[in-house]
């Protein structure tokens, strides 16, 4: 088995003459949470329905779990569990009796089913409405029960499509502990979002698309560093004097500003804090608190396609 | 290169589903109420008649299917005719696009199977539960027949009716493609409903009737020496004839019609019978597999056209995104 659970190279989709992804390459980690991010439309379903077998490949290659999509696509959907943007499910069936149907048809024995469905229903907290019409559920708990299909599946991969898309903020969180708690299990997560800031938590690395291409890769502190050249602001609240001109001396900080009594604010290229404490008691400082503000992608975002706004000009033209 | 796994992964379970959700849904109540309701109807018209005119008829059981009362000009083959298609495509309509407007297709194909068992699942599913009401509607028909008139049928009236109660099967199966291609290729259920009885319509009223005629004289017009005698010109009554069989409704008839009447001399051969051919014809009944000779090709048109319709269908659904 190779650390590596999905690697796309070179995907590319077109449909007649226009091509909606354009040549995209990216791997995802065995246990890691891997955000495509960027706005609708910019290819994100595309590449996750090609990554499934579910969408014919254009050009290039796709590998999950070792296995070609195109191919064996049974082999890769047996063990990849996929959640749809705004999934659906029988509204006149059961939470249980929907599961049941997609356990069926993975193959699950009879005393497998039912324990894990119980097991799944409960993890994600649906255990009190398992013999409830579907029909009656909101958009959360339907999201919940797709999550609690995938746990059911026992995939070793789990795609979520805009997971968190038109939730209200409290099950947002929730939704996302769930998620982080599929990569304790040694879930891989692959997810897309248009929600910056919802995803920015718990994905380990994102790729953030744009017109079909992957525009940045990486983990958000060093796409931070890569487009802000930094993007760290570090808060020091210290008594002492002279402090402003020691930390503006510690190696990684741009500047410093002053941001009320005894406040001082460091926009640095990286976390600063150790070296930052270690300034304001080497000048015989009163360290009163340090806290670190990480960049934020929303921030990223809106930096890279200021500076490269002809790319979508081109492609609208 | 091959794709790995069978095709057929996943079936038996699609159909069940499939077979369960049929079961449960007031539709299939709605049939049930009509099958009963017109067996009752057609089987009171046509006793009253055979109970008139037939002493000793060899044939007694199958008059149940073909006679109709005076002045009511409606055969329990005629009613099956027009209630099989309303089922076959009440069945069918929503089968595909129901799934995107649900959203659940992604998610189902997303298991591991292929595209080809949800769809053919669908169709047999939907086949199997129009086959259970048309066997529960022979059952009714030919037990009431025993019933009320008292006499058994035999070995080769009953197997005649066995046949005539798969051909049917096999003409819901063409209807049931037809709508099963619209649900796929309309993603409102509603037009593809409006569609699906827009064709039946035509098929069954439009075209024997009025347009396959019309047809028929551009391509071969009738003879003026025919026409000044008062008589139809052969070619072209071949002709009208052949078109018409386009539409499966003329096919069943046919078929029906041979198979039914086994002691008509004018179902001793589809299409133009000269009255040259019936002078110095045998009297007396068909054997069964004479009637099956005859009615063959029409049998295998039924057949043929459901198995083209689907895999119409299926080449569609193939090439659909899965994007809803």
């Amino acid at each position: 088995m190779s650390d590596t659970v999905i690697e796309a190279k070179n995907l590319t989709k077109r449909y007649g003459s226009a091509t909606v992804v354009k040549g995209i390459s990216f791997a995802v980690a065995r246990g890691e949470i891997f955000g495509l991010l960027g706005p609708n439309g910019a290819g994100k379903t595309t590449t996750i329905l090609m990554l499934l077998g579910l969408s014919d490949i254009s050009d290039g290659t796709a590998r999950v779990l070792d296995h070609d999509p195109v191919r064996e696509p049974l082999a890769v959907k047996r063990r990849v569990g996929y959640l749809p943007d705004q999934v659906g499910f029988y509204d006149n069936l059961t939470a249980a009796d929907n599961l049941r149907y997609i356990a069926r048809l993975i193959g699950l024995s009879r005393e497998e089913r039912q324990e894990k469905i119980v097991a799944a229903l409960a993890h994600v907290g649906l255990a009190d409405v398992i013999d409830k019409r579907v029909g009656t559920f909101s958009r959360g708990m339907r999201q919940r029960l797709g999550l609690a299909e995938i746990l059911m599946k026992d995939a070793q991969v789990a795609i979520l499509d805009e997971p968190t898309s038109g939730l209200d903020p409290q099950v947002t969180v929730e939704l996302l502990d769930i998620i982080r708690d599929l990569k304790q299990r040694g879930v891989s997560v692959l997810l897309s979002s248009h929600l910056l800031a919802r995803v920015q938590s718990v994905c380990d690395r994102v790729a953030l698309f744009n017109e079909g291409n992957i525009a940045l890769m990486g983990t958000v502190s060093e796409l931070g560093r890569q487009v802000l050249g930094g993007g760290f602001r570090v808060e020091v609240e210290a008594e002492g004097q002279g402090l402003e001109a020691h930390l503006a001396k510690v190696p990684g900080v741009q500047r410093v500003e002053s941001a009320g009594a005894n406040r001082l604010l460091l926009l640095a290229q990286r976390d600063v804090r150790p070296e930052a404490a270690a300034a304001v008691v080497g000048a015989g400082g009163r360290l009163l608190r340090l806290a670190v503000e990480e960049p934020s992608l929303e921030a990223i975002y809106q930096r890279y396609f200021h500076e490269h706004p002809h790319e979508g000009e081109r492609h609208a033209a | 290169m091959r794709r790995e796994g069978s095709a057929l992964n996943g079936l038996g379970v699609v159909i069940l589903k499939e077979l369960s959700d049929h079961l449960t849904s007031v539709r299939m109540r709605v049939l049930e109420w009509l099958v009963v309701l017109f067996a009752l109807a057609a089987l009171y018209l046509a006793i009253q008649q055979v109970k008139d005119t037939t002493a000793e008829d060899p044939f007694l059981l199958l008059r149940l299917f073909t006679r109709a009362r005076e002045g009511i000009p409606i055969t329990f083959v005629a009613f099956l005719s027009i209630l099989v298609p309303v089922m076959a495509i009440g069945l069918g309509f929503d089968a595909v696009n129901s799934e995107y407007n649900r959203r659940t297709l992604s998610r189902i194909l997303a298991q591991p199977i292929y595209r080809d068992a949800l769809l053919f699942g669908k169709f047999i599913a939907g086949l199997f539960t129009i086959s259970i009401s048309l066997v529960a509607l022979w059952l009714l028909v030919i037990g009431l027949g025993l019933v009320l008139l008292g006499v058994p049928p035999n070995a080769e009236e009953t197997a005649r009716a066995f046949i005539f109660l798969l051909v049917t099967i096999a003409y819901a199966g063409v209807w049931l493609a037809l709508a099963l291609l619209f649900s796929i290729v309309f993603r409102s259920a509603a037009t593809a409903a409006l569609v699906t009885f827009g064709l039946w319509l035509f098929l069954t009223f439009l075209w024997p009737s009025v347009l396959a005629q019309m047809v028929a004289a551009v391509i071969s017009p009738p003879d003026p020496g025919y026409t000044a005698l008062g008589l139809p010109t052969p070619e072209n009554v071949e002709w009208g004839q052949i078109l018409s069989r386009l539409s499966p409704s003329t096919l069943f008839g046919e078929i029906a019609f041979v198979l039914l009447n086994p002691d008509d001399v004018s179902a001793r051969a589809l299409g133009t019978i000269y009255l040259v051919q019936l002078q110095g014809a045998a009297r007396g009944a068909l054997p069964l597999g004479q009637s099956l000779i005859i009615a063959w090709p029409d049998i295998v048109g039924l057949v043929a056209g459901t198995i083209v319709l689907f895999t119409i269908g299926y080449m569609v659904f193939q090439r659909q995104e899965v994007r809803a």
